[in-house]
């Protein structure tokens, strides 16, 4: 019932009183910190929440260990600053097995080293919140997901057993072992998002920026060589184009988008003409149809 | 200039209301394509999808855009709020959507208590529904007060204007009827497009804008309350010298300097610093998260309320308010619930349903419980006193919700309506003596044994055994029979599940009672739901209150049957008959489990005097 302030307030206000009562209603809260730009918004969001304390919830990022190099080179100045302390965990059961995108498939990689590896480390740190920056306009199943979703005890997300949500009453009580889901972004638009790092002079990864970089054409998408573990099938040839990329997430499974647009005021520009949705540069969501309904229920983001 | 870029650019949340019939799924799509949302991959797949459903046509089926979720309905999976996002070069918008008619009361409740208009949709030719007054009702009772009345077809009823006219005005009465709002109304022709984004040349008798312009001009109330009001959320203490209480201001707006009150209670204080991460403020105004320092030392804490000390908010612990159930279980009534409103969780209990109303006539009826989305009005009794506001003036501190305890399901939201004069005129007397002072002059520990079991399990064979006992050990003891109780103080209750709870309530609060005495309590009540027995353990201090689960299969019970009991149930002479047609909840973890067939009398008459005498074995 706001209108006093610019939209970005409201939605700043808001996403500070979610963080809020996170801190304030569970025991072990911990943010998943995935090096993009949702996430480098909710970091922000989370200084501010606690300011000047330091931010009581830390920061964890899953590496899959298929992340482009320059997203860990920006995770690790992250983690220097320590504000808040940042842990990183990775799946070693599925790095001693080898799982690789390329040999294993979009789908096995992404169970094994994000959603399993995910569960393990919640319940490895008994974390009964975990906070991510997924957004509500960024795909059809979450529509209609909530702020504060519940998890059971094997981390699935139940459809049927998610709770009314109300005004800003999160009810956010769990059993032992359940866990709850927040995401502070849910009203948050792909716009919103990049208006607000604009005001607020939010650092990214450059990776969102336009520059020319090494790419394979591949079912469509433009893949981009970040190292030597790329297997080229036949054919196929490394060509330099002038690339950026609207979502970050492993290198071999996101693509990227021809732009020549190499700072944040050209991004806007060029988001407000061309129109193409978001996640259409992810791999792993066309794998299979319905995949981020099947996905979430499996305890993926 | 980019789109959304200027600091005047607002949000505005609205809700539309209306089936797939009256052309809401095309009035939506029809909006985001005129105000050019709908990415080409969108556009693409929308022609794609519209020549698969109309093969002779070229149009495109604005309504396949967000009837995707009729897909996902008949894999079987849940749909019940949806949020769109969209936008205009004036404004932000964020559409709840609730598409399924199941459920529909909960669904639109939620989606409405996010939104501050509501726009309904009316088919020009059958004009108004009883859904049309069922949805206005329930955008009433969240206290939405601006609606724009959609009537919609309207080049299927070739544009007229009288049928136009006639419809807003049967809606106006309508409106009356349910409550002051402003109403808005325009024609529109959702599949053509007319006054949907742009104004239509097929009415030129409207004069009045077309629904994205409506949408992105009309003024929306900045806040409902005037008086400054903030819950406080979480206290920020970095340090030993800085000491701030962080929220979000819901009503009025506070300077530094200002004097509030910290509420539950009357200590005052100034406002020394209204703190952010964008450096310190002097003004914060509803809607902003802020955190605030005091020029003095003061003792609050997460959920109580910071308000304006000249016009604090008012505080009682006993409410008339509007309630939605929203649980698979019914309301019953005395059971507790937690009630959380602002920021702040306390125990509640329905005392009493004052009526239920129809949500598609509005007429008051007479109910014992409330099931999965009725509407109630009732009366709360809280376990303590908190600072308020009535809905209508302040929806954050007048609108709750209460949450199951054990399963931890939201089952009901709540508009507070006003406080029931009782609570305030009622005081705690203070006494003198205690209960400390009465168990001492007895020289026992005072406890309440609860001993919860089937009919014929031998809770009160037991009971009796252990009184001897107890006596014997020189124990001041009552024990309470749940049969005998039911020929006096609760001679007025049956066996449904409503008045199983109110017996339970009120052996639990006699035994209280008796423990403030001093006693040592033995009650004998089946009592077969958690929920009560969680309720009697929560009346008594840590270590007073020991669950004794008699614990007898039921086909042992029915075989022994002392009363003839199990065989009038099983011929149906008796009905509600726990573990025959009522159920019976076993207990998790009692502090005394006696397995019956395993024990004999003795040994369980010493467990139980080991478990609240320790060391008196003698």
């Amino acid at each position: 019932m706001n209108t006093l302030f610019s939209h970005l307030d409201s939605l700043e206000a808001e996403s500070i009183n979610v963080l809020r009562e996170v801190a304030a209603c569970f025991q072990r809260p911990v943010m998943l910190y995935s090096i993009g730009k949702d996430s480098s918004v909710l970091l922000h969001l989370l200084r501010k929440a606690f300011h000047p304390a330091r931010s009581p919830i830390p920061l964890l990022h899953v590496d899959t260990t298929w992340k482009f190099r320059e997203m860990i080179a920006f995770r690790d100045q992250i983690a220097a600053a320590a504000d808040p302390p940042l842990m990183v965990y990775i799946n070693e059961d599925g790095v001693r097995r080898g799982i690789s995108p390329f040999v294993h498939g979009a789908a096995v990689h992404t169970d094994v080293m994000k959603t399993v590896a995910l569960k393990q480390a919640l319940d490895k740190y008994g974390f009964d919140a975990a906070i991510g920056g997924a957004r509500r306009d960024e795909e059809k199943s979450r529509a209609k997901e909530r702020v504060f979703s519940f998890r059971n005890t094997q981390h699935r997300w139940d459809p049927k057993r998610q709770r009314p949500e109300l005004w800003s009453l999160y009810n956010t009580h769990v059993h032992k072992g359940e866990s709850m889901r927040v995401f502070p972004l849910s009203n948050w638009t792909e716009m919103d998002v990049w208006q607000y790092i604009k005001r607020e002079h939010i650092p990214l990864v450059s990776l969102y920026f336009a520059k020319s970089r090494p790419v394979v054409a591949r079912d469509g998408a433009l893949i981009m060589v970040d190292d030597d573990r790329f297997v080229l099938r036949d054919g196929e040839r490394i060509e330099q184009r002038m690339v950026r990329f609207r979502t970050l997430g492993c290198y071999p499974l996101t693509g990227a988008v021809e732009s020549t647009a190499s700072n944040i005021d050209e991004v806007i520009e060029e988001m407000t003409r061309s129109k193409s949705s978001e996640r259409q540069g992810r791999v792993i969501d066309q794998d299979v149809s319905a995949s981020m309904e099947r996905k979430k229920q499996e305890g993926y983001f | 200039m980019t789109r959304n870029e200027s600091s005047t650019h607002t949000l505005l949340r609205f809700i539309t209301c209306g089936s797939v019939d009256d052309g809401k799924s095309t009035l939506l799509g029809r909006l985001l394509y005129d105000a050019g949302m709908l990415s080409d991959d969108q556009i693409e797949a929308l022609q794609r999808d519209s020549r698969v459903a109309h093969p002779e046509g070229e149009a495109l089926d604005f309504s396949l855009l967000t009837d995707g979720l009729d897909a996902e309905r008949q894999q079987g999976i849940t749909i019940d709020v949806a949020y769109r996002y969209f936008h205009s070069s004036r404004r932000s918008f964020v559409v709840a959507d609730c598409p399924g008619h199941e459920q529909y009361t909960r669904n639109m409740a939620t989606g409405a208590s996010h939104a501050d208009l509501a726009v309904v949709l009316v088919d020009a030719r059958k004009g108004l529904l009883a859904q049309t007054r069922r949805h206005t009702y329930i955008c009433t009772l969240l206290g939405i007060r601006k609606i724009i009345l959609a009537v919609n077809k309207m080049d299927l009823v070739d544009y007229r204007q009288d049928i136009y006219t006639s419809i807003c005005s049967a809606y106006e009465s309508l409106a009356e009827q349910l409550g002051t709002m402003e109403v808005h109304a325009l024609p529109v022709a959702a599949l053509r497009g007319d006054n949907v984004g742009m104004r239509s040349e097929n009415m030129p008798w409207y004069n009045g804008a077309a629904l994205l312009e409506l949408l992105e001009t009309i003024d929306v109330p900045l806040s409902l309350g005037v008086d400054f009001r903030m819950p406080v959320q979480w206290v920020n203490r970095p340090d030993p010298s800085f000491r701030g209480y962080a929220g979000t201001v819901c009503g009025g707006s506070v300077r530094v300097g200002d004097e509030i009150m910290v509420q539950p209670g009357n200590q005052r204080a100034c406002v020394a610093r209204i703190v952010t991460a964008d450096g310190d403020l002097q003004l914060a105004s509803f809607g902003q998260a802020v955190t605030l320092t005091l020029d003095r030392e003061i003792d609050a804490s997460r959920g109580d309320l910071l308000a304006d000390a000249v016009r604090p908010a008012p505080e009682a612990d006993q409410f008339a308010a509007h309630m939605i159930w929203m649980g698979d279980e019914p309301l019953l009534p005395n059971r507790g619930y937690w009630m959380k409103i602002g920021t702040r969780t306390v125990n509640a209990r329905i005392t009493h349903i004052k009526h239920k109303v129809d949500v598609n006539t509005q007429a008051k009826l007479a109910a014992l419980r409330l099931e999965l989305n009725e509407v109630g009005y009732c009366n709360l009794d809280l376990d303590q006193s908190i600072a308020f506001e009535v809905y209508a003036t302040n929806p954050t501190l007048g609108g709750f919700i209460l949450i199951d305890r054990l399963s931890h399901a939201t089952v009901a939201c709540g508009m507070l309506d006003f406080a029931l004069r009782r609570a305030t005129n009622v005081h705690w007397q203070h006494l003198d003596v205690d209960k400390r002072m009465r168990a001492q002059s007895k020289g026992q520990q005072p406890h309440c044994l609860w001993f919860t079991g089937l009919s014929g399990a031998g809770k009160s064979t037991v009971a009796n055994l252990l009184e001897r006992r107890l006596g014997s050990l020189g124990c001041h003891t009552y024990l309470l029979d749940g049969d005998n109780l039911r020929h006096g103080l609760n001679r007025d209750l049956g066996f449904t599940p409503e008045a199983r709870v109110e017996n339970v309530r009120r052996v639990a609060e006699v035994a209280h009672l008796m423990v403030d005495a001093g006693l040592v309590v033995l009650v004998c009540v089946i009592s077969p739901y958690r929920s009560e027995r969680e309720f009697a353990r929560s009346l008594f201090a840590e270590g007073e209150f020991v669950e004794v689960f008699v614990d007898t299969p039921l086909e042992e019970c029915e075989r022994r049957d002392p009363k003839g009991l199990y065989r009038k149930a099983r011929a149906g002479e008796i009905g509600n008959f726990t573990g025959i047609d009522s159920p019976y909840e076993r207990p998790d973890s009692p502090e005394v489990h006696l397995q019956t067939q395993a024990m004999s009398p003795d040994a369980m008459v010493e467990k139980l005097v080991a478990q609240i005498l320790p060391g008196s074995r003698q």
